[in-house]
């Protein structure tokens, strides 16, 4: 019982004793007044210590701080960009921001594919099916036991040994593996695909709109009406109409061999292949154990109060066995999200431009050592805290409320 | 009424964990409206063969047929059987993540595909018969050991059961909470609902129970009315079962 104030119990409580403090070491107050001002002191001298020597070394050296230098030419190449990029002309602000951008495009895509990679192997553990429960056990052990950094080795120097472009003379295929990354074709984009994809949005806002107008209805009259009719229809035939009307161009951007390489279609570059390749692997098998020891936590008697109540296994597992299973697999799983996108530095081991890739490349050149580090420090501060802050939301609201 | 089919009818059912014989031959027939209640030493398969009733556990030999329905591999069966049959487990077992008036609901709402006021109005009527209206917005873990299982038993009644199944519903609470239990399901049992009901509350079964079975080693020993089977057992393993019982209370 939760307790009251007029509770009968309290009627003879008193309030404790106050005590002063005494200047004596057997006094605990004392002590820790003591300990505490020696430590604040300590760190105080410390960082006044670093801060001295830094200014006094900068003066030495003759190097200016501060963030104008952002504002030069790099002139260093950058492979992969997703920004307008030009080594001649680019200042070292554009580089950073594409580095910053290449971190992004790595851990975004592998946070989503290692919790579904990772999500699928945690399930097969559990199977009842000897084969991918021992598979899936296998890949967890071997994976999780070798060190990223030899595992990312190993997927680069495994791509490297693929056939180069000039193997593929003759060939009449559209995609490409070759050492120098994946060439896939790419759709030459017109008005029509624009506006398909307008309608697309359009309709997956309408189908949400109608999921939750079903589930008013069900909640009035009990029956859900159906949702998919209306998801495909808006979905998939609404544009495909669209497209079809505005003459339904379809041409391809097909990758050929011109000289020693490869031009047109689009690339996936064997560096960022084998960084997202290697971390996706080596965090699903993290996840794995994370996703498997989460829904081993709820009980077998939920499952059968459930079962026993008429619901079917997948009904069981949505409205029962996964609503607690993710109480239990939200906050390692933050680790996980967290530590891959931290693991995506070692992109420099392969030459992916990531963030710290082209700090590194500007600290070198332009010695400003100090603002480099802080860059590639605020960056992943920043992604860490999003993720953080994301998932501790996303915890919050499913959160289970007990006394 | 009297030639109405039986509501549950077990017949030679067979099983095993393993090389463990658990059930050996039990046939037993449970008439509409019967309260039976079936005791015996730990160990002497009376949970599994109640759990085989609704098909938790699955008998590999014999024959059961509930409600005129036979318990097979067909899911459509097993789909009928589970919405006419309520359980009472000894853990409770409600869901921690939902409200007191959400664990009665979702069963109502996702399978009986019933209106959301529709099922709360149910939901509040059985948890006034179970007298605990006032914890609807409760979570379980908020509620005593006795009142979870008073939910747990609303929570059941709330998909309209013709039959009930109780594995030892008292087993898990502290002695004042027995009562509380107790009572509701006496209350239940004066409303005609047929039941089934693991339990080693004698007092319960001499109150409300039309038929003791008595079980030992997988199989049945020796059945009959309350005041028969308690005042004159005729096998020694009965005989010895309540002495035992009775040294213990």
């Amino acid at each position: 019982m939760s307790g009251s104030i007029i509770d009968p119990r309290l009627a003879n409580a008193r309030a404790a004793p106050k005590r002063g403090m005494q200047l004596s070491w057997s006094d605990p107050v004392f002590r820790n007044i003591i300990w505490q001002t020696l430590i604040v002191g300590l760190i105080a001298g410390v960082i006044w210590y670093l801060a001295a020597n830094t200014v006094r070394n900068l003066e030495v050296r003759h190097i200016a701080t501060g963030l104008g230098f952002l504002s030069n030419t790099a002139g260093i190449p950058i492979a992969e960009t997703l920004i307008p990029y030009d080594p001649a002309t680019s200042t070292w602000g554009r580089a950073i921001a594409e580095g910053i951008l290449n971190t992004l495009k790595v851990a975004l895509v592998g946070i989503v594919l290692s919790t579904i990679l990772g999500t699928l192997i945690g399930i097969g553990r559990l199977s009842k099916n000897w084969l991918v429960a021992k598979l899936t056990a296998v890949y967890v052990e071997v994976l999780r036991d070798l060190p990223l950094l030899l595992q990312l080795l190993f997927w680069y120097s495994l791509l490297q040994g693929l056939p180069g472009p000039r193997d593929f003379r003759g060939s009449t295929s559209i995609v490409f593996l070759t050492s120098r990354g994946l060439r896939l074709p790419l759709l030459n984009w017109e008005d029509a695909h624009s506006w398909a994809l307008v309608v697309f949005v359009v309709g997956l806002i309408g189908t949400f709109l109608w999921n939750r107008a079903a589930n008013k209805k069900q909640d009035a009259t009990g029956t859900k009406p159906a949702v998919w009719p209306v998801a495909l229809g808006l979905l998939i035939v609404l544009p495909v109409l669209v497209w079809a009307a505005m003459g339904a161009p379809w041409t391809l951007d097909v990758p050929v061999l011109k000289g020693f390489n490869m031009v047109g279609g689009g690339t996936i570059t064997p560096e960022y292949f084998a960084l997202l390749f290697g971390l996706v692997l080596y965090t699903a098998s993290y996840i794995a154990e994370i996703v498997r020891s989460g829904i081993q936590a709820v009980p077998k008697g939920q499952w059968e109060a459930a079962g026993a109540l008429g619901l079917h296994p997948f009904a069981v597992l949505r409205l029962v066995v996964l609503p607690q299973a993710l109480r239990v697999i939200i906050p390692p799983m933050t680790s996980q999200f967290l530590n891959l996108t931290k693991n995506s530095s070692l992109a420099v081991a392969i030459g992916f431009q990531d963030v710290v890739s082209v700090s590194g490349t500007m600290l070198n050149q332009t010695g400003q050592a100090i603002e480099g580090v802080a860059i590639i420090m605020l960056t992943f501060l920043a992604f860490s805290l999003s993720i953080s802050l994301f998932m501790n939301w996303y915890n919050a609201r499913i959160a289970l409320v007990e006394r | 009424m009297a030639t109405e089919a039986p509501a549950i009818v077990l017949d030679k059912v067979n099983k095993w964990y393993g090389a463990m014989h658990v059930l050996r031959d039990v046939t037993m027939n449970v008439a509409q409206k019967e309260r039976v209640v079936v005791c015996g030493p730990s160990g002497s398969g009376k949970s599994t063969m109640i759990r085989c009733i609704n098909r938790l556990e699955t008998h590999q030999e014999g024959k059961i047929i509930v409600d005129g329905t036979e318990l097979t591999d067909d899911l459509r069966a097993l789909d009928t059987i589970r919405r006419e049959v309520g359980m009472v487990f000894q853990s409770f077992n409600l869901f921690p993540h939902l409200t007191i008036l959400e664990n009665c609901t979702l069963a109502p709402i996702s399978v009986r595909k019933m209106p959301k006021a529709e099922a709360e109005e149910l939901a509040m009527d059985f948890l006034r018969k179970v007298k605990i209206p006032e914890q609807a917005k409760k979570f379980p873990g908020q509620l005593s050991g006795g009142q979870q299982q008073r939910v747990a038993i609303a929570r059941a009644l709330c998909m309209k059961p013709k039959i009930m199944l109780f594995d030892e519903p008292t087993s898990a609470l502290d002695p004042e909470m027995i009562k509380e239990v107790l009572d509701t399901m006496v209350g239940l049992a004066e409303s005609g609902m047929t039941m089934v009901c693991v339990t080693h509350e004698m007092g319960f079964a001499r109150m409300v129970a039309d038929r003791v079975v008595f079980m030992d080693r997988g199989e049945i020993v020796e059945q009959g009315t309350p005041t028969a089977m308690f005042e004159t057992p005729q096998t020694d393993r009965l005989k010895l079962f309540l002495s035992q019982i009775l040294r213990g209370h």
